[in-house]
């Protein structure tokens, strides 16, 4: 079996792994980091959104193998010194999570967004939000937390 | 003193967990020594098993077994029950057909559980399944809604197909009314398949204790107890003492996981055969197989009127799919979740209703987000705008000029439930004002400049929430009552635990239920810990659906506070050296009327469990349980209204407002009660315009069996909406809450349909409303101009 | 998924051996179609031939008039390159709408070109800027190239290098998506270079990307919205499914032609 070695959360880590071990899998099952969720198998929902040195991408649609020598961060990477990232204060801030279940992409995902875009208007947040697909909050409060942020407001 | 924290926007305590990815939902946790099943699931949508060959599987690497329906059966487990008995027009029970966990001797709908491969993992587990050959008699299956009765019999109990043929009111007391009506307004309509998709995938791990000889499940589900219940009761006989359900974390529901599903029930067989943990996660297009589906019923409404448009009386035909099985509460949601609400926010005095249910060759259908009155609400405020534009009157002044008013409160309708209070003309009124409703024929003839069309619509709804009186709902056929239990157990040093029978999957009940706890005692809401979805913990609960956690959930809750005071109070007047009667107790402070003596709270816990100069009598322990069955069913009601655009040369339609004004009653936290109306919205448009459940009418293949087929509202799908809110208290609890989690997905539907008539100017168009839909109406609208 | 054995090479050369030598070999570039597709067990390839690894392989230039971009070039790269902002802005915005922005990091231009769906963009983008596919064996026109749904003129050991894009004098890619997956529903690209128009299209055709003679010929006379009078091609040959009739899609092609021509005069 391969193994792979990578950077995840600012920890060197490595495994051995099938080459068909998707590195959703590796993240979870093998380092045990259970915040990043797999919502469906079409690599649509984003549940499983992680960054890949830096860049937001579908941990389910990436081969752990791949991601040979990156630089990860998922959902728990973002915590410092037991802080949250701005991003994930705004989401508790403007309730954009109900349920929870695709929050950990929606957060990378937007994220990635204000790395690209750092103002984004309504429409540029909800048109980058085509990769995340949430069912309980109707993105309302999403739209909200991003444009928390955005802004440099606290709520 | 603690400022009071009910009706504040609160933020909530569970996400601190979910946001930094210490959620435990069921897939996160694991079990030493587990094992994989993955499902062997029925390609076709009908035909007889002839034979079940398990050789090539068995000889798979890391294989552990293959197993049957019938090797299932000889270990005497039954079927999976359906809890609701509905009574037939000839008085007599639906048809109970069998449902067990792994089929025996018939696949009945593609994704349908005909046997399960246990392995060391999940490839291996799903190697060996490819390899399980199947040999099926295939036969015709039953598709459609419209032929199922026509179609081969499904199940030998149900000639015709057909589980019962159910009707509420008089046939002749309404043909009566229909002959003499000045004018009658028939509507078809279709109420179509949806698929829940809670953003969670279903999965279970089954472990099983051979040294206690117990069970412990890890179940994704909404409705631990229930499940637990059905799985002793009705499917294995194993006592509930040995079983025991845990639902951690879970990632949705709506409804969708308020079941005993076949594969948890499948899991706890193997986890004593295997002899360890045996798990299983469903992936997304499993969940599209064989989750509960939803709505799925073609109907046709009559609505009588006289000359000035007043309502004379209503009749209703429906078939409703059941899809192939009965799922737990399948019968109840087309019959009494649904033609109890036909009376709408009317006074119309005379209604009838028919209803047939049917098997098809699909995945079994049940409750989903509404659960019925989604299909009530949408029939009604259809027909009523239909009504109106027959009439020619404004689809404003014929709903007011039936409104039951605030003065006929209590209000008996003629189907069933009793109204304890609402006010649907101030809730009107609000949503009228907010959208500027005098302003809209100027945006339309902007919109027009504009090369768009543009609608307005609105839907004044209601439903019955807070399930249910069970004495009520005895007499229409449920099988357990819906009370819900809560406790409240303060420990020594003054903090409290709250249990509750119900379960949060993002409602946040443990800020709500904190909130409620915290005012009550005057503590800290951080000294408040809410413990749910675990049997071995909590007593003896009925879950979470039915906008029942706060109103039903959240009245036990208070009064277990309620007798934590009154025990409170006994301790208090042992320390104050008072008489118990003399006792005050508010803010967190036990007083003794008229003096400056008191003791807090946490003191009086302390002394709850250090009794020891206590006198005869008095008991230790500040622990009390209550068991509240609530008195009537919950009325929320609203008017919701949204104006559309419709681009007239692709179809393509955008939501440019949308108002909601609901009555909920008392609001615990507005912040989570918006969330709530946010959500349901996005399901309710959902299934307006976007999506549908599609099988292929020959072979009975689901065709929308991803998101790249069905159709998923997205965050560009979707505006951002305005909230208001009317209030009348519910009457009969001690909350005086109504409960939020449906209404959004109950309003939108005909709210947004008739939005979408009124822009193309016709009588009517079926959900979902796509894009080509509109396009060809346009197109042909144009061309004949 | 089944197993298979993954291989990383660092050259192309190494590729090339590995593509010979094994059974029944896949290329891995960016993998958005190809995982999804090996998780629903849809493919049993034997190795996987990663080639992000190749030196070279991903990169975009300005090479005599035309813009080239590396096979394993990723769909940001494209949509954020400025030269092709600058020289085909038309690409950059096709580029920008594959998928989401997740997809857009990994997917790259050679796996969507050799994977040719029906419904995707790239497809149309190199039939409709007439792009020419470079492999490690030959050059081919985009025309010839793609053949039928999922099917194209490449050979078992024949790997694409680069897609070479001429500079048109004027173009515009507009999409409209399928509400569910958000692939194409109808995706046209048109351009105009000289006296020259192409109109292409994807997620229309019942055997995949077309070219619309009569929107071209319409056009290639009188380059304005007007011209169009809807798409010239049979309904036969366009594929009709849950999502759009036949016919709903026609019409949107002539639709998104004129709201191209108008994107690429605005531009």
């Amino acid at each position: 079996m391969p193994t792979v070695s990578m950077a995840v959360n600012g920890k060197d880590v490595s495994g051995e792994v099938e080459g068909r071990t998707l590195l959703v899998e590796f993240i979870r099952k093998n380092l045990r980091l259970t915040g990043t969720h797999v919502g469906c198998d079409t690599s649509q929902c984003g549940a499983c959104v992680v960054h890949v040195n830096g860049r937001s991408v579908k941990s389910c649609t990436m081969l752990a193998v791949e991601a040979e020598g990156a630089t990860v961060t998922t959902l728990e990477g973002l915590v410092k010194d037991g802080k949250m990232h701005p991003m994930q204060e705004a989401f508790r801030d403007q309730h954009g999570l109900q349920c929870g279940f695709c929050t950990p992409g929606m957060v990378m995902s937007t994220i990635d967004l204000l790395r690209v875009n750092p103002d984004p208007s309504e429409a540029e947040i909800r048109d980058w939000l085509e990769g995340n697909i949430c069912r309980c909050t109707g993105y309302h409060n999403i739209v909200k937390a991003v444009q928390q942020v955005a802004s440099g407001d606290a709520a | 003193m603690n400022d009071m924290l009910v009706g504040k926007p609160l933020k909530r305590k569970e996400d601190q967990r979910l946001l930094t990815g210490k959620g435990r939902y069921v897939d996160d946790i694991r079990r030493p020594g587990e094992t994989y099943a993955v499902f062997v699931r029925s390609p076709i949508a009908h035909g007889i098993i002839k034979s079940i060959d398990k050789e090539a599987a068995l000889a798979a690497p890391g294989v552990l077994g293959v197993f049957t329906g019938k090797d299932i059966q000889r270990d005497e487990w039954g079927s999976i029950p359906c809890g609701w008995v509905v009574t037939d027009r000839q008085g007599e029970p639906h048809k109970a057909v069998p449902h067990y966990a792994l089929t025996p001797d018939r696949a009945r709908y593609v994704g349908d559980h005909l046997a399960v491969v246990v392995a060391e993992t999940y490839e291996q587990a799903r190697d060996g399944a490819e390899l399980v050959e199947i040999e099926f008699e295939e036969l015709e299956p039953v598709v459609t809604l419209a032929m199922a009765m026509e179609g081969e019999q499904i199940h030998d109990l149900a000639p015709q197909n057909l589980c019962y043929d159910w009707e509420l009111g008089s046939r002749a007391e309404i043909d009566a009314i229909f002959e003499t009506a000045h004018h009658v307004t028939s509507l078809d309509l279709v109420n179509n398949r949806l698929v829940p998709n809670a953003m969670e995938p279903r999965a279970a791990i089954a472990e099983y204790d051979s040294g206690l000889d117990s069970y412990t499940l890890w179940s994704t589900s909404q409705n631990p107890h229930m499940l637990r219940w059905m799985l002793s009761g009705s499917v294995t006989g194993i006592p509930e003492t040995k079983i025991r359900v845990i639902a951690p974390d879970v990632g949705g529901g709506f409804g969708m996981k308020i079941y005993c599903y076949p594969e948890e029930t499948t899991c706890l067989w193997l986890s004593k055969v295997i002899d360890r943990p045996v798990r299983w996660t469903g992936d997304r297009s499993e969940s599209f197989l064989a989750d509960t589906h939803a709505r799925d019923h073609l109907t046709t409404v009559d609505l009588a009127m006289d000359k000035d448009g007043t309502f004379l009386g209503m009749k209703i035909d429906t078939t409703a799919n059941m899809g192939a099985y009965l799922s737990n509460y399948a019968t109840s949601i087309p019959t009494y979740f649904y033609a109890t609400l036909f009376a709408g926010c009317y006074k119309t005095p005379v209604i009838y209703s028919n209803v047939r249910a049917v098997f098809t060759n699909t995945s079994p259908v049940d409750a989903y987000r509404g659960a019925g009155r989604p299909e009530a609400a949408y029939l009604i405020e259809r027909v009523v705008d239909v009504a109106a534009r027959e009439m020619g009157m404004d689809p404003i002044d014929i709903r007011r000029r039936n409104f039951i008013k605030p003065e006929d409160f209590p209000y008996q309708t003629p189907v069933i439930l009793t109204y304890d209070i609402g006010d649907y003309d101030a809730s009107l009124d609000e949503a009228l004002r907010m959208i500027d409703y005098d302003g809209f024929p100027a945006r339309r003839e902007e919109a027009k400049a504009r090369g768009k069309l543009r609608g307005i619509g609105l839907a004044c709804y209601i439903e019955a929430c807070g399930v249910a009186p069970s004495q009520l709902i005895g007499k229409m056929g449920a099988g357990a009552g819906l009370w819900e239990s809560g406790q409240i157990r303060f420990n020594a040093t003054g903090t409290a635990f709250v249990l509750t029978g119900t379960h949060g999957h993002g409602q946040g009940h443990e800020t709500t239920f904190g909130q409620i706890v915290a005012d009550m005692f005057g503590i800290p809401i951080e000294d408040v810990e809410l413990i749910h979805g675990d049997t071995s913990q909590v007593p003896m609960g009925m879950g979470t659906y039915g906008s029942r956690s706060l109103a039903v959930g959240g009245s036990a809750i208070v009064r277990a506070g309620e007798k934590v005071i009154e025990k409170g109070r006994k301790i208090a007047a042992h320390m104050l050296e008072a008489s118990v009667i003399d006792i005050e107790f508010e803010q967190g402070l036990f007083s003794v009327t008229g003096t400056n003596k008191s003791v807090t709270i946490k003191e009086v816990a302390e002394r709850a469990y250090v009794p020891l100069d206590y006198p005869e009598g008095l008991e230790p322990g500040l622990d009390e349980t209550a068991f509240y069955d609530p008195g009537n069913f919950t009325y929320p009601a609203g008017t919701h209204i949204c104006e559309v655009e419709i681009d007239p040369r692709t179809g393509v339609l955008e939501i440019v407002d949308w108002v909601a004004v609901d009555d909920f009653g008392t609001v615990i936290n507005p912040m989570i009660v918006e969330g709530q109306i946010h959500g349901g919205l996005a399901q309710g448009i959902g299934q307006a315009i976007m999506e549908n459940g599609v099988y292929d009418p020959e072979s009975g293949q689901l065709i929308t069996g991803s998101f790249m087929d069905y159709c998923m509202p997205r965050a560009d799908d979707l505006p951002s909406f305005r909230v208001g809110y009317t209030c009348t208290p519910c009457t009969h609890n001690p909350l005086g809450a109504k409960g939020a989690g449906e209404a959004g997905c109950i309003a939108a539907p005909p709210t947004l349909i008739n939005a979408i008539v009124n822009a193309l100017d016709i009588r009517h168009i079926d959900m979902p409303a796509t894009g080509e839909k509109l396009w060809r109406i346009a197109r042909d609208k144009i061309a004949a101009q | 998924m089944y197993s298979f054995e993954y291989h990383n090479p660092a050259s192309q050369k190494e590729a090339e051996e590995l593509l010979a030598s094994t059974d029944n070999p896949s290329l891995l570039a960016g993998g958005q179609t190809l995982l999804p597709a090996l998780k629903h067990r849809l493919a049993e390839p034997s190795d996987l031939i990663d080639l992000k690894g190749i030196d070279g392989l991903s990169g975009i230039r300005e090479e005599n008039g035309a813009i080239v971009i590396g096979a394993a070039t990723t769909h940001c790269e494209v949509s954020e390159s400025e030269l092709v902002a600058k020289r085909i802005p038309a690409l950059a915005k096709l580029a920008g709408g594959i998928g989401d922005q997740q997809v857009r990091h990994r997917g790259t231009i050679g796996g969507s070109v050799a994977n040719n769906d029906p419904a995707a963009d790239y497809p149309a983008g190199c039939v409709g800027l007439g792009a020419t596919i470079r492999t490690n064996r030959r050059e081919m026109g985009a025309d010839n190239f793609f053949v039928d749904l999922f099917e194209t003129a490449l050979g078992e050991d024949e790997m694409i290098l680069a897609v070479s894009f001429p500079i048109p004098d004027q173009a515009a890619y507009i999409k409209f998506p399928n509400p569910a997956s958000r692939y194409a529903l109808v995706g046209v690209m048109l351009s105009k270079t000289g006296g020259d128009v192409r109109v292409a299209i994807t997620g229309a055709g019942s055997s995949g990307v077309f070219r619309d003679s009569h929107i071209e010929t319409a056009l290639s006379k009188d380059f304005s919205v007007d011209a169009i009078d809807g798409s010239g091609v049979d309904e036969a040959e366009i594929s009709a499914d849950i999502h759009a009739s036949a016919e709903y899609r026609k019409h949107l092609i002539g639709e998104m032609a004129r709201r191209a021509v108008e994107a690429a005069s605005g531009s």
